[in-house]
């Protein structure tokens, strides 16, 4: 226990939350530059962003040995090496998607400065988001990203960008406020919103446990509304069409990191003494996700939208690997997170090369015979969707493997057969746009972008798919470490 | 250290690729030559790995362990024996034929290449494979490429049919790797450590409840592979529409992928659940190996007729593993290769036909035998080791697996003995429909064999000669792994309990350690 004294003044130690700062100062000063220099070239913004994105690394992974307190500043946020994993994840999609974004608004036309701090604010708002040892600091994280993102989304001039924004920012507030309600619920159940405390009160059983399970269900439905788990999706498909393609990459990549990240440390955390009774939630969550997810995904026309279904199907497979409380759920859906976020970034951008201006091209048949005007774009895609797919040798099918094993190791049988399945009708729908782009003849008149920045960023996550499909190991090991939370 | 043989005989292949990739100007020409090399070096090191293995040991030979992910028990576990080494050349010996047999492939030459030499290297790396998953993740790599070949470069129901061949694959294939999950389970929780050696799965201990439900679900994946009636339908599809390359690798090397999984995983790891299914499994493929043929004598197209007797021939190299005899065993396995050889042959002389009428309906074709003699000499070669006649190579395979099955079920046995009699008439009906008869005007002036073709086309007829006249080299080196797994099975009891009446009245150990060497003449 702290003593009394350093409860009442915390100690400020800042080093913890120095990728934040980073992110945050960053974004002040871009914000600011912007306005103040008023004719600021967009490529100076860019590498800014990036620098501010690198040293939050760079101070992320030097908490890698941190031996102080598990929790620093009045136990709002915590320090472990999950945490740095996570942190990296989400600043790598990103460095990423800041890139694709420059490029998507440079040739489009719309290119505004507030487009790399509202990036940054993000992306700290995401990584304190997984980091957050008290569940009010959570649900501040949890605004800061949820509100740059609806900014985001609604960045572009187009109609469907706008009523993406209207759509998530409405939904959005519900869910914040599910997530609030359950916040106060915890806290009439515990007497505290600290984590460490709520699973103390539970297992001496000085808390209500009927309420905390109430509060249980309404932070699941909060972090199910994050993670487009099935039955909080709904906005997902608009909000994934709308928004632009390089906000969408990044948006559906980093956002699942973080809300399950969040979602991994409560519930391993604080709800710990009643597992047993979050598991048959995440148990129906995941089934729902995967099987709705991936039949719906088939009738879709715009390929934005079926990766948006197809999303929803693999946030599915994450919850199907952390039914298995503990380390084996989370090295699994940690695993399946990083294979996840690298593929669907990598889909989503090509998608934006192949789109021309103002988002025409994203129905399904603006893809046929892609493969003869642009057989890179082709072959990226076609590497992406299969790794979705989960076949060999690419990271999704390691990915699987690792989460099926969570879950039969924790003994539900039946959920691993229904993922198997809905792997199969998955198949389906990914192989329809191989089919498309490399075996019918062009049907639209549709020059795809062929600049060379997008082309090498998308490298960098077609690299990683087969590195980690092939050589797993390389970060298994470090997965396995950060599986471990402690309080 | 010795010559890793097997790892160089799997990755060799993909030394084309970059080439391929790269090489962005090369003519078509150019690429396929590069990748012939590519397969024909393959093809040597495949013989040199022949020599190294050791025809006296029953075990796996050559194994090459790396640690692939420890944590997980994950390994790099590759290693040859009696069945897969055979698997192995025959993937080797088949892969440049394709590639010659679609050198009138012109468009996107490089990366059909490219995809053919993906396959191989799929191919060979599910053979060798003695890591569960190792192989898994090979067995599922195949699917990509061969659905780009057929899928591209097909027909024109092409899209149809690759889309068919990869669904009905990859849906089998998902219970496969539910079962290989649990198996990995329980060797953590049995052994103490996870492991995906298939030489470590072999001594967990198994209810026999739970060992059906396994077995089960690797079978579904195997049976779509061979293909098992009645999971066969993608198969004509999959066969008719393929360019010639896909043809022949589907026939002589993908669909060795089932049995062998079936004879390499079910039988030794699943050997109580293997004699249970067995009678069951057995009147499948008899079923089979009739429908097929029957099937196939009302086909009028030439490609589905030989598609159709696959389906036959492969119920033989099923009926032969669910024996348990040395004699059924070892006879699958030849039997394996010997479809390779001649089905492969006969895609490729159809190839050829199809690269010259542009039909694949025996209607239109007659009499071609008149215009390209030695067309038809091949064809016919190929059509009667098909039917097995004496002297060419199916007849030594055919012959041990109906040995083998009278000695485990003669109903069953005396059922899959007609198919050999509908062969002669479907193959040899099919021969008289395409080649004999009055020449029809259209097809003067066909071109006959060139250099190229006849280059390809000898070393296969000689190959199916030897085999058929001299069968103790294959079944030499077969046999000692034949015996380990036949005893190995039939050292199990069954559990007789639940067994449905009138299926398999006798479920004692059949005699299956009796004498293979009399009937094929090997030493023991």
């Amino acid at each position: 226990m702290t003593p009394l004294l350093a409860q009442v003044t915390p100690a400020v130690e800042l080093r913890p939350v120095l990728p934040e700062l980073i992110l945050v100062g960053m974004g002040i000063v871009l914000l600011l530059g912007a306005v103040v220099a008023r004719r600021v070239e967009a490529s100076t913004l860019l590498l800014l962003g990036l620098a501010g994105v690198v040293g939050a690394g760079v101070a992320a992974v030097g908490l890698w040995g941190w031996d102080g307190d598990l929790t620093v500043l009045g136990d709002a946020v915590a320090v472990d090496r999950f945490g740095v994993v996570v942190r990296l994840i989400i600043l790598a999609v990103t460095a990423i998607g800041m890139v694709l974004g420059y490029h998507y608004f440079e040739r489009s036309g719309e290119t505004r400065s507030e487009f790399y701090p509202l990036m940054l604010f993000a992306a700290s708002g995401m990584t304190l988001f997984a980091v957050s040892a008290d569940l009010i600091t959570a649900f501040l994280a949890l605004e800061i990203l949820s509100l740059s993102l609806y900014v985001l989304t609604g960045f572009s001039n187009r109609l469907g960008s706008i009523e993406g924004a209207m759509k998530y920012f409405l939904l959005g507030a519900f869910s914040s406020a599910f997530f609030l309600f359950g916040v106060a619920m915890a806290y009439g159940a515990s007497g505290s919103t600290r984590l460490a405390d709520i699973s103390n009160a539970l297992a001496g059983r000085t808390g209500s446990i009927a309420l905390a399970v109430t509060a249980m269900g309404l932070l699941a439905i909060g972090f199910a509304f994050k993670v487009s788990a099935v039955p909080f999706h709904m906005w997902a498909p608009d909000v994934y069409q709308g928004a632009p393609t390089a906000v969408t990459g990044f948006m559906s990549a980093a956002t699942k990191v973080a809300a399950f990240a969040a979602l991994m440390r409560v519930f391993n955390i604080a709800f710990q003494p009643v597992t047993w009774d979050w598991q048959p939630v995440i148990w129906v969550l995941s089934a729902l996700s995967i099987v709705v997810g991936s039949i719906l995904a088939i009738a879709q026309t715009d390929i934005k939208r079926m990766l948006a279904y197809s999303s929803i199907s693999h946030a599915g497979f994450v919850l199907l690997g952390l039914t298995a409380a503990g380390e084996t759920g989370i090295s699994a859906a940690l695993f399946y997170l990083v294979a996840y976020a690298a593929t669907v970034i990598g889909a989503f951008g090509v998608v934006m090369v192949v789109s021309s201006r103002g988002e025409r091209n994203t129905t399904l048949s603006s893809y046929a015979g892609l493969a003869r005007r642009s057989p890179v774009a082709a072959g990226l895609l076609s590497w992406f969707l299969l790794s979705l797919a989960g076949i060999p040798p690419t990271a999704g099918f390691i990915a699987k493997v690792a989460v099926f094993r969570a879950a039969v190791e924790a003994g539900y049988w039946p959920l691993v057969l229904i993922g198997v399945l809905a792997s199969v009708v998955a198949a389906f729908f990914y192989l329809r746009v191989i089919v498309l782009m490399f075996m019918r003849e062009p049907e639209e008149d549709t020059e795809p972008d062929e600049s060379w920045l997008p082309r090498a960023v998308l490298a960098v996550p077609a690299v990683a798919v087969l590195v980690l499909g092939v050589f797993p190991g390389l970060i298994v090991g470090v997965l396995e470490e950060a599986a471990v939370l402690r309080w | 250290m010795d010559t890793p043989w097997l790892t160089v005989v799997i990755f060799l292949p993909l030394v084309g690729l970059p080439v391929l990739a790269l090489w962005t100007r090369a003519t078509d020409v150019q690429a396929r030559v590069v990748a012939l090399a590519v397969a024909l070096a393959t093809f040597l090191v495949s013989l040199g790995m022949l020599g190294a293995f050791d025809p006296s040991l029953p075990g796996y030979q050559l194994v090459e362990h790396a640690d692939w992910v420890s944590s997980a028990g994950l390994s790099y576990l590759v290693g040859v024996d009696g069945f897969s080494v055979w698997l192995v050349v025959l993937t080797a010996f088949m892969t440049p034929l394709a590639i010659v047999a679609s050198w009138g492939v012109n468009h996107r030459v490089r990366l059909f290449m490219a995809m053919t030499l993906l396959l191989e290297t799929a191919i060979m790396g599910a053979f060798l494979s003695l890591d569960l998953l190792l192989f898994f993740v090979f067995f599922e790599a195949l699917l990509v490429p061969m659905f780009l070949v057929i899928g591209v470069w097909g027909s024109s129901r092409r899209v149809y049919a690759s889309v068919k061949f990869f669904l009905f694959t990859m849906a089998g294939s998902a219970f496969l790797l539910l079962g290989i999950v649990f198996l990995w389970f329980q060797t953590s929780q049995q052994l103490g450590h996870a492991s995906f050696d298939i030489r470590q799965m072999e001594q967990l201990s198994l209810a026999a409840t739970t060992q059906r439900w396994l077995f089960l679900a690797f079978f579904v994946a195997f049976a779509v592979k061979v293909p098992i009636f009645p999971l066969h339908t993608w198969l004509p599809d999959a066969h008719t529409e393929a360019p010639t390359n896909g043809s022949i690798v589907l026939a002589a090397l993908l669909l060795k992928a089932g049995p062998y999984g079936l004879l390499r995983f079910n039988l030794d790891l699943f050997p109580e659940a293997s004699r249970y299914f067995a009678e069951a499994i057995g009147i499948l493929a008899v079923i089979g190996i009739v429908y097929g043929a029957i099937v196939a004598m009302m086909q009028t197209d030439v490609k589905r007729l030989v598609a159709y007797s696959s389906v036959s021939h492969m119920g033989f190299v099923i009926l032969g593993i669910f024996t348990f005899t040395a004699q059924g065993t070892s006879g699958s396995v030849m039997q394996m290769v010997n479809h390779g050889l001649s089905t492969g042959l006969l895609f490729f002389v159809i190839g050829l036909l199809y690269e010259r009428t542009h039909t694949r309906e025996m209607g239109e074709m007659g009499g071609l035998a008149a215009v390209t003699p030695w067309i038809a000499a091949v064809f016919l070669v190929a059509t009667l080791s098909s039917i097995g006649l004496p002297g060419l190579n199916n007849f030594v395979g055919e012959f041990l697996v109906i040995l083998g099955s009278f000695g485990a079920d003669r109903v069953l046995g005396a059922i899959a003995v007609s198919g050999v009699v509908l062969a002669a008439i479907y193959m040899l009906w099919g021969y008289q429909r395409t080649f004999q008869g009055p020449a029809t005007e259209r097809h003067t002036g066909l071109v006959d064999l060139v250099p190229r073709e006849i280059a390809a086309v000898v070393p296969v007829v000689a190959a199916m000669l030897l085999l058929g006249i001299y069968p103790k080299v294959v079944l030499d080196r077969i046999n000692p792994t034949t015996a380990g797994v036949v005893a190995w099975v039939n050292s199990v009891k069954v559990d007789q309990q639940g067994l449905p009446g009138g299926l398999r009245a006798q479920v004692e150990p059949v005699d299956g350690t009796g004498d293979v060497t009399a009937a094929a003449g090997a030493n023991p």
